[in-house]
C-alpha cells in the first residue's frame, strides 16, 4: 500500500522526442499526471528533452530537465534531487523502458524511489513475451501461443489441437520459404513436408486471420476495483496494428454477450497481473465464435488510452496519477459532471472514429502497405451520432486532400482485389472507388474482411452520393435527400460537386450549398461530451456538431467576449506537438486577459484537446465550413489563426470574405506572403535579395531558366509546409521528370522554379510584430548547411558562428517585411547566408515550429506577446537580447526510419523528421551532445565506418576524423574516404562497398556483426541518383539500430562533442537553473 | 430503399419529435425512459421490467448486430430475458437496416414487426434524456399519420407485476437444494444463474403461497412498476421473514423484501437504467459497475433496525441494497444477474447458494 502522506516530491519520465509508435499523447498524459501531482502539493519533476511539449513549460512541473530519458541522465537527476516516487506509466516506452533500467541496475533501491502505480515487476510480466503468457495461462486465458515442432506427425498434433487454420512458420529459413496457410491437416501435410526440407524445426501458430481486433481500457485502484472507461473495436481486422487501424468507440459489432464477456476477462486480467492504475487489454475476436485470444497488454498510458480518454470524457491519465499516490476510485470525483464518482464507466451517446495520418510519399523507397508495424504518423478524432457521419468527417480530418469518403479526386487503380487486398495507406479510399465499380459488400468483405457492418455504413454514403448525383441542381434536390446527406457527414463542398459536377467552381458551389441550406434552417446542432449520456447535468465544455439531432446543449451569450483559436488538426512530418504548444499558450492568454477562450481541433493527442484548457472545446473540424458553423453560433470578438500552423492560416482569404474578425495581420497580408510571386515582387520593390525564381509556364522558359542560373535547381509549388511536392533537381533527365509530378500538385497555385545556393549558411527568424513594428525577434543559425529542411536541421540558438553584420542585416531587412506586411503577431523567416550575402527563403505570418524553442531558451514567451499583439493590446519590446544569454539551445531533429521499411534515410528539402528535442549546455559541444543523445545516437564505443561523400565534404571532415584517431577510435574507411584520410596521414582500415563484392572486408558484413558502433555515411549529391552502395549502407545501420549520420557537418560537431566533453563530469541543471 | 413512414413521439408536456418509424406501425403509449447501455437491445427489449414503456436509447445506433434466432433450453430462453418484447416501444436516432453478426438471423425491425412493436429513429434521443432529467418521468404517445390517436397510458396505474408474472409454477433444473422464485417479472437470466449453480427452482406466480413448499432458500426477481401494487407478494415474504431460511431479491425483489421489513419505497425522478451505475458495499472499500433498470427506490431512512443497507449508490446515494443484521436476508437493487450489462456483482448467486 503506498502513503500518500509520505510523497513529497515525484519524479515523472516523459517520452521525449515524437517519433512514430510514441507521439503527442504522452504530453498529453503526462501533462495530466502533472497537474494530478500539482492538485496534491507535492513537488513535481520532470525529465523530458521535447521542448516543444506543454509539460515542459513553465507552471506545469515545478522543475524541469531538457534531459534524454535514458538511465544514465534519470539516475543524475535521481541523485540530485531525491524524490520519494517515480512515474513511469506517463511517458510510453521510453520511460517504461528506461525505469525497468533503473529498477535492474539497482537504481530505485539505492535511492529509496518508490515506482508509484503498478509495480516493475507486474510490467515485466506484459513486457516479456514469455513471461506474459504463462501469467496468464495461470488463469486460462488464451493468448497467442506457437508450437515449435520437429515433424510433420507433431505438426498434425499440434495443428489439431490448436485448431485450423494455422499458419506455419519454418523456422530459420529466409524469405518465408516453407512458410504459410493451411486450412485443414492435408494441406498442412504438404506444406510441413516441404518446410522441413529447409529447416529441422517449424512453428505452428493458429491463423487468426480476419478476427476483429478489440481493445478495452480498464483502471484499477489499490484496493482492487475495477472499471473498464471504453471498448474499442478495430475497423481494420486483425493484421493490421491498431495504431495504424481506423478504430471506432464503442465496439459497433459486438453483442451484450461479446462485450460483457470480454470486459470480464480483462477485469480478470488486470487483476492478476497487479495493474495499479491504467491499462489497455488488446483482443482478437472470433467474428464467428465467441473465441478470443489476448495480444497484448500495455501496462501504462498508451495511445489508446489518450484516445480513449477523449473519446469519453473521462481524464484516465489524471486518474491513474491520483490511483499511484494511493487513492482508490471512490475516493476521487467525476471531473466532468463534478459531483458524481469517478468510480463509474463512462457511458457514450455518439460514436468516434480514430484514423491515423500517413507520410508515406515523403520518403524514398518506403513500403506503402500496411500491417503489423506502424508508420503512421498521427492521428486524428471525429465525432457524430452516426458512423456515416464520423467516417466523412474523419477523412476530411487527415487532411490530405479529401473531401471525406466520396467526390473526392478518383483514384487510378490497376487491380482493385489485389489493393483490397494487400492493404496500404490508401485503403479506405480503395474501398470506395470498389462500391463505385459495383463491388457488393460481399464482394469487399472477401477481400478484406473488414465486418459488413462498416462495409454497408460506407454503401449507404456511396448510395447518397449517388442519389445526389442523380440531380443537378439544389432546386431540383428534395429536401429529406439533402437532410441525409447532412446527416450522415456530407460537407456542402462534396453535395456542390455531386450537384454541380463540373458546371461550375467547386468552392462557388460549396458557398451555394452553404447559403440555401442555412435558407431551409438545416445547421448542425451542438451536443456536450458528459461522460453520462446526459442522464447527470454537467458542467462540461466539451463539444462537437452534429446533424444528428434537433437540439443543441449550450446557451449562447451573444456577448462578443470570446476568441477562438483554430488548432493545429492531425500531427504530421512538419506540423505537430510545437503548434500545440503555441495554441495552448495563445488559449491561456486570451483567458487571462479577460475573454473567454474557445479551441478547436480535432487532434486526440494534444493538450489544446484537454476540455479543461479552456472555456470552450469545439471537437470538430477545421474546414472553412465548420469553422463558420461554429463562427456564427459563437460569435467571437475574433479569431486567431496564426498559432495551429498552416491549416487555419489557409482558411485567411475564405474567412476574410465572410467578413470573420481575423485579429492580428491581416488576411491580405498573409495571402501577400503565402503567394510566392506577390511576396516576391515586394521583396524586389525593397531592394531584399532573393534566389533567383521563375513561375513555370512551360518547359522550354524553364530550360532557358535553368541555363541562366545553371543546376542544381529547386522546384516547388506555391502554398507549402514542410516541402511538400519540393524537389531539388540537379540535371535536365531530374528535372523533366519531376515537373510532370509536381504540375499535378495543384492548378490553382503554379509551380516555381528557384536557383539553389550550396554551401550557405540557414538561419531562421522567429519574430512577434505590432502594426509593423517589430517588438521580438529570435535569430538561430542551421548546423547543417542549406539543403537539408529547416524542420530536420539541428537548430542553436542563440547562434554562436554568425557574423554581427550578418545579424544586424537580418534584423534590418526582417523590419521592412514587418512594415511592409504591416505585420501583427507571429512570422518567422528564413534566410541563407554567404559571405554576408543575405537572401530571403520563405516568410511564414505565422508562428513557426521553432518558437516554443526559442521561447523556452531565451525564457522569453513568444506566443503570449503575440497573442497580447493580436487581442490589440500595446505591447512593450523585452529588454533582454540575445547576447545576454550566456547558455547554449539546441534542437536536433528525431527520425523515424526505423519504421519505416526501405526508406533512404538521407535528408533533403524534403521534411522527413517526425519530431525534435531542445536541450540547454553550457556550450555548443554540451548542447549538442545532450540533444544528440536524446533522439537516440550513442557515444561509440571503438569502431566507425566513414564514407564522407564528395571533395567539399570529405574536407570539412578531415578535423573530426583525426580527433576521431587521436581519441583512440578505430576508423573504417570505403574506397575514395581511405585515401584521402591515408593522404592526410589519418590511419583507417578499408572496407568495402557492397557493389565490390568479391572483396573483404565487406563493410555490411561488419555492420551485420555489429562490429561497427557509429555510421557517417554522406552522400555525394542531392540527387535521388545515389545508389544503392551508400542506400544500402545506410539502410543497414537503420535497420541494425546503428547510429548512423548523413550529414557531414551535424557529424562533425556531433564528434567535436562527444570527443571534448566529458559525459561523466557534465553539469546537470534544471531548465531555471540555466 | 423503402419507403420510410414517419411518426410523432408527443410528450407529456406537449414537445413532439417526428421520427422515421422502423418497426410495428401502430399507435401506442407508455412512460417513456432512457437507457444509457451501449449494447443489449434483445436483452433490454425481452425483459419483462420494461411493461408498458417506451424506451429511449442514448446511444444513438441501434440493430447493429441483428437478433439472435428464439430458442430454449430446458425451458429457459437462450438469448433473450423472456418469451417476447414487452416495452410498447423503442426510440433511438440511428438505425442500422443492415445487421452483421454470427448469431442473428433477423433485423431489429423484422423482431419488431414480428412482434408487433413500435421502432422509431432520427428523433434525438440526448434531448429527450435531457428533457426527462430535468423534469420527470414522462408519459407519451407516438403516433403515425394515418393511424387514430391514442390515450396517454400510465403504466404505473396498474398492477404490472401481475400482468409479467406467471401464471402457474414451473420447475427448473435439479439439485439438492430448493430454490422458491418468486416471479414478478423475471429475467430467465435469474433462473440461469440460479440452475446453473445446480439448484432446483420452482418458480411460482407474484401472489403464490409458496409456504406450502418444502424450499431451501427464496429469491425474489425484478419486475416492472410500482412495488405497492404487489401487496400479495410482500405479505407472503413478510411471513417468510420469521423463519431463518436464506431469502435473496434482485431490484423489485429488494423493494419487495425492504416493504416486507418494513421500509418505504419512493419514486425516482427519472430512474436508473443503464450498465454504468457504481454502488459502494456498505462499510467496505469495494465498489462495483452495475445494471440497473429501476423507477423506484427503497427509502433508506425508513429501514427498521435490524436491518442495514448493504449497497449505496454512488452517484445519488440511493438504496442499491439491504441485509438483516443477524438474520441470512439481503437484496440488490441492481442486477447481479446482468443481461444486459456487466457481470461484476454474480458473487451474489454464489453468496446466496452457499447460505443455503
Amino acid at each position: 500500500m503506498i502513503d500518500k502522506s509520505k510523497i513529497k516530491k515525484v519524479l515523472l519520465l516523459g517520452s521525449g522526442a515524437l517519433k512514430i509508435g510514441e507521439a503527442g499523447e504522452f504530453d498529453y498524459s503526462g501533462s495530466q499526471a502533472l497537474k494530478a501531482l500539482k492538485e496534491e502539493n507535492i513537488e513535481t519533476v520532470l525529465i523530458n528533452p521535447n521542448i516543444a511539449t506543454v509539460q515542459t513549460s513553465e507552471g506545469i512541473a515545478d522543475k524541469i530537465y531538457f534531459l534524454p530519458v535514458t538511465p544514465f541522465f534519470v539516475e543524475k537527476v535521481i541523485a540530485r534531487e531525491r524524490p520519494q516516487g517515480i512515474l513511469l506509466a506517463f511517458g510510453g516506452q521510453t520511460a517504461l523502458n528506461c525505469g525497468v533500467g533503473l529498477y535492474e541496475s539497482g537504481a530505485l533501491k539505492k535511492y529509496d524511489v518508490q515506482v508509484l502505480g503498478t509495480p516493475v515487476q507486474a510490467i515485466m510480466d506484459t513486457e516479456d513475451r514469455e513471461l506474459f503468457v504463462k501469467k496468464l495461462d495461470e488463469i486460462d486465458i488464451k493468448t497467442i501461443k506457437s508450437e515449435a515442432v520437429n515433424s510433420v506427425e507433431e505438426a498434425k498434433k499440434a495443428a489439431k489441437e490448436l485448431g485450423y487454420p494455422v499458419i506455419v512458420r519454418a523456422a530459420y529459413a529466409l524469405g518465408g520459404l516453407g512458410s504459410g496457410f493451411c486450412d485443414n491437416e492435408e494441406e498442412l501435410t504438404a506444406l510441413t513436408e516441404k518446410s522441413f526440407s529447409f529447416s529441422p524445426q517449424v512453428l505452428i501458430e493458429k491463423s487468426l486471420k480476419g478476427w476483429k481486433e478489440i481493445e478495452f481500457e480498464v483502471v484499477r485502484d489499490q484496493y482492487n476495483n475495477c472499471i473498464t472507461v471504453c471498448n474499442m473495436e478495430n475497423f481494420d481486422p486483425l493484421g493490421i496494428h491498431t495504431g495504424e487501424s481506423i478504430v471506432v468507440a464503442p465496439c459497433q459489432t459486438l453483442s451484450n454477450a461479446d462485450t460483457m464477456m470480454l470486459r470480464a476477462l480483462a477485469i480478470k486480467i488486470v487483476r492478476h497481473i497487479g495493474i495499479v492504475g491504467e491499462c489497455n487489454v488488446q483482443y482478437a475476436y472470433d467474428p464467428q465464435s465467441m473465441d478470443y485470444r489476448v495480444i497484448e497488454i500495455n501496462a501504462r498510458l498508451s495511445r489508446s488510452s489518450a484516445l480513449a480518454s477523449k473519446a469519453t470524457g473521462y481524464p484516465l491519465a489524471f486518474i491513474a496519477a491520483k490511483i499511484g499516490l494511493g487513492y482508490g476510485l471512490f475516493e476521487l470525483c467525476n471531473s466532468v459532471t463534478k459531483d458524481t464518482s469517478a468510480y463509474f464507466e463512462p457511458a457514450i451517446d455518439y460514436i468516434v472514429c480514430k484514423i491515423p495520418r500517413w507520410d508515406l510519399g515523403k520518403f524514398h523507397g518506403v513500403n506503402r502497405e500496411i500491417g503489423s508495424s506502424m508508420k503512421s504518423v498521427g492521428e486524428i478524432m471525429s465525432i457524430g451520432r452516426t458512423f456515416e457521419e464520423v467516417i466523412q468527417k474523419g477523412l476530411r480530418m487527415i487532411g490530405q486532400g479529401m473531401h471525406g469518403f466520396v467526390e473526392n479526386k478518383q483514384l487510378s487503380i490497376d487491380d482493385i482485389d489485389a489493393a483490397l487486398k494487400a492493404p496500404t495507406d490508401k485503403r479506405i479510399f480503395v474501398i470506395a472507388k470498389a462500391l463505385n465499380n459495383g463491388y457488393t459488400v460481399d464482394d469487399i468483405y472477401r477481400l478484406t474482411k473488414i465486418d459488413k457492418w462498416f462495409l454497408y455504413k460506407l454503401k449507404n454514403i456511396t448510395d447518397t452520393a449517388n442519389t445526389l448525383e442523380s440531380y443537378n441542381s439544389l432546386e431540383e434536390l428534395p429536401i429529406d435527400t439533402l437532410k441525409v446527406a447532412k446527416q450522415q457527414g456530407f460537407s456542402d463542398f462534396q453535395i456542390g460537386r455531386a450537384l454541380y459536377k463540373t458546371t461550375i467552381d467547386p468552392e462557388e458551389a460549396n458557398l451555394m450549398v452553404r447559403s440555401y441550406r442555412k435558407k431551409l434552417g438545416i445547421t448542425p446542432v451542438v451536443k456536450q461530451i458528459d461522460t453520462l449520456a446526459g442522464e447527470f447535468p454537467a458542467k462540461t465544455n466539451y463539444l462537437y456538431l452534429t446533424y444528428n439531432g434537433s437540439y443543441g446543449d449550450v446557451n449562447y451569450l451573444h456577448d462578443h467576449n470570446s476568441i477562438i483559436v483554430l488548432g493545429s488538426g492531425a500531427y504530421r512530418i512538419g506540423s505537430s506537438v510545437e503548434f500545440d504548444w503555441c495554441s495552448v499558450n495563445s488559449l491561456m492568454t486570451v483567458k487571462k486577459e479577460g475573454y473567454r477562450s474557445v479551441m478547436i481541433n480535432y487532434n486526440p493527442e494534444t493538450v489544446s484537446t484537454d476540455y479543461d484548457m479552456c472555456d470552450r472545446l469545439y471537437f470538430d473540424e477545421l474546414t472553412f465550413e465548420r469553422v463558420m458553423d461554429i463562427i456564427e453560433m459563437e460569435e467571437p470578438h475574433g479569431v486567431i489563426l496564426s498559432v495551429g500552423g498552416q491549416i487555419p492560416n489557409n482558411l485567411a482569404m475564405r474567412l476574410n470574405a465572410e467578413n470573420v474578425n481575423i485579429l492580428g495581420t491581416t488576411a491580405k497580408s498573409i495571402d501577400n506572403a503565402e503567394d510566392r510571386h506577390k511576396f516576391s515582387s515586394m521583396l524586389d520593390k525593397l531592394g531584399i535579395d532573393q534566389p533567383r525564381w521563375r513561375e513555370l509556364t512551360s518547359l522550354d522558359d524553364i530550360y532557358g531558366f535553368v541555363n541562366e542560373v545553371g543546376y542544381p535547381v529547386l522546384v516547388r509549388p506555391s502554398y507549402v509546409l514542410s516541402g511538400a511536392a519540393m524537389n531539388v533537381c540537379s540535371n535536365d533527365e531530374e528535372l523533366a521528370r519531376f515537373l510532370k509530378l509536381a504540375a499535378n500538385v495543384s492548378k490553382k497555385h503554379p509551380v516555381v522554379v528557384s536557383e539553389f545556393i550550396q554551401n550557405a549558411k540557414e538561419i531562421e527568424m522567429d519574430a512577434v510584430a505590432q502594426n509593423g513594428e517589430v517588438k521580438l525577434y529570435a535569430i538561430s543559425e542551421h548546423i547543417e548547411f542549406a539543403g537539408v529542411h529547416s524542420g530536420d536541421a539541428t537548430i542553436q540558438f542563440p547562434p554562436q558562428k554568425l557574423y554581427v553584420e550578418t545579424m544586424r542585416r537580418i534584423k534590418k531587412i526582417t523590419g521592412q517585411i514587418a512594415k511592409a506586411l504591416d505585420i501583427s503577431g507571429p512570422f518567422n523567416i528564413q534566410f541563407l547566408a554567404k559571405n554576408n550575402d543575405i537572401k530571403v527563403i520563405e516568410c511564414n505570418l505565422r508562428a513557426s515550429r521553432s518558437f516554443p524553442f526559442v521561447s523556452k531558451v531565451s525564457k522569453i514567451n513568444f506566443i503570449e506577446l503575440a497573442t497580447r499583439v493580436m487581442l490589440g493590446l500595446q505591447v512593450e519590446k523585452p529588454n533582454k537580447s540575445l547576447f545576454d544569454i550566456d547558455y547554449v539551445g539546441i534542437k536536433a531533429s528525431q527520425f523515424s526510419f526505423s519504421r519505416l521499411q526501405g526508406a533512404d534515410p538521407v535528408l533533403g528539402v524534403d521534411m522527413s523528421s517526425t519530431g525534435e528535442v531542445g536541450c540547454l549546455g553550457n556550450d555548443t559541444n554540451e548542447a549538442i551532445l545532450k540533444s544528440m543523445l536524446s533522439v537516440g545516437y550513442r557515444i561509440p564505443q571503438k569502431n566507425i565506418l566513414l564514407s564522407t561523400g564528395g571533395a567539399k565534404q570529405k574536407a570539412d571532415m578531415l578535423d573530426s576524423a583525426l580527433r576521431l584517431h587521436q581519441r583512440g577510435y578505430n576508423l573504417y574507411a570505403t574506397g575514395g574516404t581511405h585515401q584521402y584520410l591515408t593522404d592526410n596521414g589519418i590511419p583507417a582500415i578499408k572496407v568495402y562497398w557492397p557493389s565490390e563484392s568479391d572483396k573483404q572486408p565487406q563493410a555490411l558484413d561488419m555492420l551485420h556483426k555489429k562490429e561497427i558502433d557509429l555510421v557517417v555515411n554522406i552522400p555525394k549529391n542531392l540527387s535521388s541518383t545515389e545508389l544503392s552502395n551508400g542506400y544500402k549502407i545506410r539502410r543497414a545501420a537503420i535497420d541494425l539500430n546503428i547510429p548512423l549520420l548523413t550529414n557531414a557537418r551535424l557529424a562533425s560537431a556531433f564528434i567535436n562533442a562527444f570527443t571534448s566533453v566529458d559525459i561523466d563530469a557534465m553539469e546537470i541543471k534544471t531548465w531555471a537553473e540555466y | 430503399m423503402q419507403q420510410i413512414k414517419k411518426a410523432i413521439l408527443t410528450l407529456e408536456n406537449g414537445i413532439q419529435f417526428v421520427g422515421k418509424s422502423f418497426g410495428y406501425e401502430m399507435p401506442c403509449s407508455g412512460e417513456v425512459v432512457f437507457n444509457t447501455a451501449m449494447t443489449g437491445y434483445p436483452e433490454s427489449l425481452s425483459d419483462p421490467s420494461y411493461l408498458g414503456q417506451i424506451l429511449v436509447t442514448t446511444y444513438p445506433i441501434l440493430g447493429n448486430y441483428g437478433v439472435p434466432p428464439y430458442e430454449e433450453n430446458n425451458g429457459i430462453c437462450v438469448n433473450f430475458e423472456s418469451e417476447k418484447i414487452h416495452c410498447k416501444a423503442i426510440i433511438c436516432q440511428d438505425y442500422s437496416w443492415d445487421y452483421s453478426h454470427w448469431q442473428a438471423t433477423r433485423s431489429l425491425s423484422e423482431w419488431l414487426i414480428e412482434e408487433k412493436v413500435v421502432g422509431l429513429y432520427d428523433i434525438d434521443t440526448r434531448a429527450i434524456t435531457k428533457i426527462i432529467r430535468d423534469k420527470g418521468a414522462m408519459l407519451g404517445k407516438i403516433t403515425f399519420k394515418d393511424t387514430d390517436d391514442v390515450p396517454l397510458y400510465d403504466p404505473n396505474s396498474e398492477n404490472l407485476v401481475a400482468k409479467a408474472s406467471c401464471k402457474e409454477v414451473i420447475e427448473y433444473g435439479a439439485g439438492d437444494k430448493t430454490v422458491v422464485l418468486v416471479d414478478c417479472g423475471v429475467k430467465h437470466n435469474i433462473i440461469r444463474c440460479l440452475v446453473d449453480r445446480r439448484v432446483k427452482v420452482i418458480r411460482v406466480p407474484w401472489d403464490y403461497d409458496f409456504s406450502k413448499i418444502a424450499y431451501d432458500g427464496l429469491f425474489i426477481s425484478n419486475g416492472p412498476g410500482d412495488p405497492n401494487y404487489a401487496k400479495q407478494t410482500i405479505e407472503n415474504v413478510r411471513r417468510a421473514l420469521s423463519g431463518d431460511k436464506p431469502i435473496c431479491g434482485i431490484c423489485m425483489g429488494n423493494q419487495i423484501l425492504s416493504m416486507a421489513a418494513g421500509a418505504k419505497t419512493y419514486k425516482l425522478k427519472y430512474g436508473h437504467r443503464g450498465h454504468n451505475q457504481p454502488v459502494r458495499k456498505v462499510g467496505t472499500n469495494k465498489c462495483y459497475i452495475t445494471s440497473q433498470n429501476h423507477g423506484f427506490a427503497v427509502d433508506s431512512t425508513t429501514i427498521p433496525s435490524d436491518w442495514e443497507e448493504l449497497f449505496i449508490n454512488m452517484n445519488d446515494n440511493s438504496n442499491e441494497g439491504i441485509r438483516h443484521k443477524s438474520k441470512p436476508f439481503f437484496s440488490a437493487q441492481f442486477h447481479p444477474e446482468a443481461c444486459s450489462g456487466p457481470l461484476d456483482t454474480q458473487v451474489i448467486f454464489d453468496d446466496f447458494i452457499s447460505l443455503l
